[in-house]
């Protein structure tokens, strides 16, 4: 039990620290951070439940005024911005992505990407340019077109997420919580 | 670690978070009822006048946080002289606006500590779920844990940067996530030493 807790907190913790990752501008000026390889992260190695509930402390300690999000954005306000969707969606994101990887057999590197694929791109698009859609007060295939823009920058980190679970599932086999244990451990038992 | 609460004490300070939240959701809802571009207007010139007469710290702290709206007011300005509904235009960026600068507001005149409590509070019905105490330790952890992240995270970047010319980047983003799971381990245990976490 006090293994799943700090696991969740940890990996809160590490969405915070990955905000502060300086990021790389594309192209067109888009910001791309690796705040969100943290949320993907969450989904591919502590699995659907504790990689949620990590996402939401994270969420929680935003909300009540941390300024963690990448660009040291924070506070109430999150809920309101026109990326508020992405910031809503991220638990869903993490936690498909982790559904998805407890229910794979493929080896882990393919099925991280394949889960942030899921979770972190599909999924957490449906949120964020739902979001984009009312707060900027437009349709939602036109809000689709803005969102497209962030599209090259989470194929990068998709990639990164694999490649990443698979070099967890190396160095420390025990903690990919994602993947069956040879010691059962459930999340808050 | 820094927050977002403004040091400039002010009479909403004093108010309980739970009702400036509960505020702050109506204020919000209200908000996309509203139809008149000049109702907006006049809501947005209030706004900024309670904010004014709390000082010009807290003004100019104030619209720091309004800052990375700026993309998107460039958008839906790019956007609107496309189609030329300027009144429209204007009318979006105002809304955005005036959700965002509300928020921040309650967000500079609550403390942290205030803050989680009305969450703790909040997630009460769930204790069967989520025990009360477990949730505050989960809160404390992280907040303890994130500086000591971010200090492995510096270290890492250091020695990456004496081993080579080219950036670390997304390189740092293994070690740290080996760093977060080890800690995890240690700090269970440690719970665990001390009569575990609840």
């Amino acid at each position: 039990m006090e293994r799943s807790l700090t696991h969740i907190a940890l990996f809160a913790a590490l969405i915070a620290v990955l905000g502060l990752v300086p990021q790389i501008t594309l192209g067109a000026g888009v910001p791309i951070t690796a705040q969100t390889l943290g949320v993907m992260l969450c989904g591919t190695v502590l699995g659907a439940r504790r990689g949620a509930l990590a996402v939401l402390l994270f969420m929680a300690l935003v909300a009540a005024g941390l300024p963690l999000l990448s660009g040291g954005r924070g506070g109430i306000g999150v809920f309101t911005q026109p990326s508020a969707g992405y910031f809503i969606g991220f638990p869903f994101a993490a936690f498909v992505a982790g559904w998805v990887m407890e229910r794979t057999t493929l080896p882990v590197g393919i099925a991280a990407g394949a889960a942030s694929v899921i979770g972190g791109i599909a999924v957490l698009y449906i949120f964020g340019i739902s979001g984009m859609a009312i707060v900027l007060g437009k349709t939602l295939s036109e809000a689709a077109m803005l969102g497209m823009a962030f599209l090259p920058g989470d194929v990068i980190k998709v990639v990164l997420a694999g490649l990443v679970t698979q070099a967890i599932a190396q160095a420390r086999p025990g903690s990919l919580l994602s993947r069956p244990q040879t010691l059962p451990v459930s999340a808050f038992n | 670690m820094l927050t977002l609460t403004s040091p400039v004490e002010t009479p909403l300070h004093r108010l309980p978070a739970g009702a400036k939240l509960a505020g702050l959701a109506v204020f919000t809802l209200g908000l996309f009822q509203i139809s008149n571009l000049w109702v907006l207007a006049g809501l947005a010139l209030a706004l900024a006048a309670l904010q004014l007469s709390f000082g010009r710290r807290f003004a100019s702290h104030a619209l720091r946080m309004l800052k990375p709206l700026w993309p998107f007011v460039l958008v839906l300005a790019l956007w609107h002289l496309w189609t030329g509904a300027l009144a429209d235009g204007a009318f979006l960026v105002l809304r955005m606006g005036l959700a965002v600068a509300a928020a921040n507001l309650v967000t500079m005149t609550t403390r942290l500590s205030d803050m989680l409590s009305v969450f703790e509070m909040l997630a009460r019905p769930l204790s069967p779920l989520l025990p009360p105490r477990r949730l505050a330790m989960a809160f404390a952890l992280v907040i303890r844990f994130i500086p000591n992240l971010a200090e492995r995270m510096a270290l890492l970047a250091q020695a990456h940067r004496a081993r080579s010319a080219r950036r670390p980047g997304w390189r740092l983003v293994v070690p740290a996530a080996l760093a977060a799971l080890d800690a995890a381990d240690q700090a269970a245990e440690a719970l665990r030493a001390r009569g575990g976490a609840d």
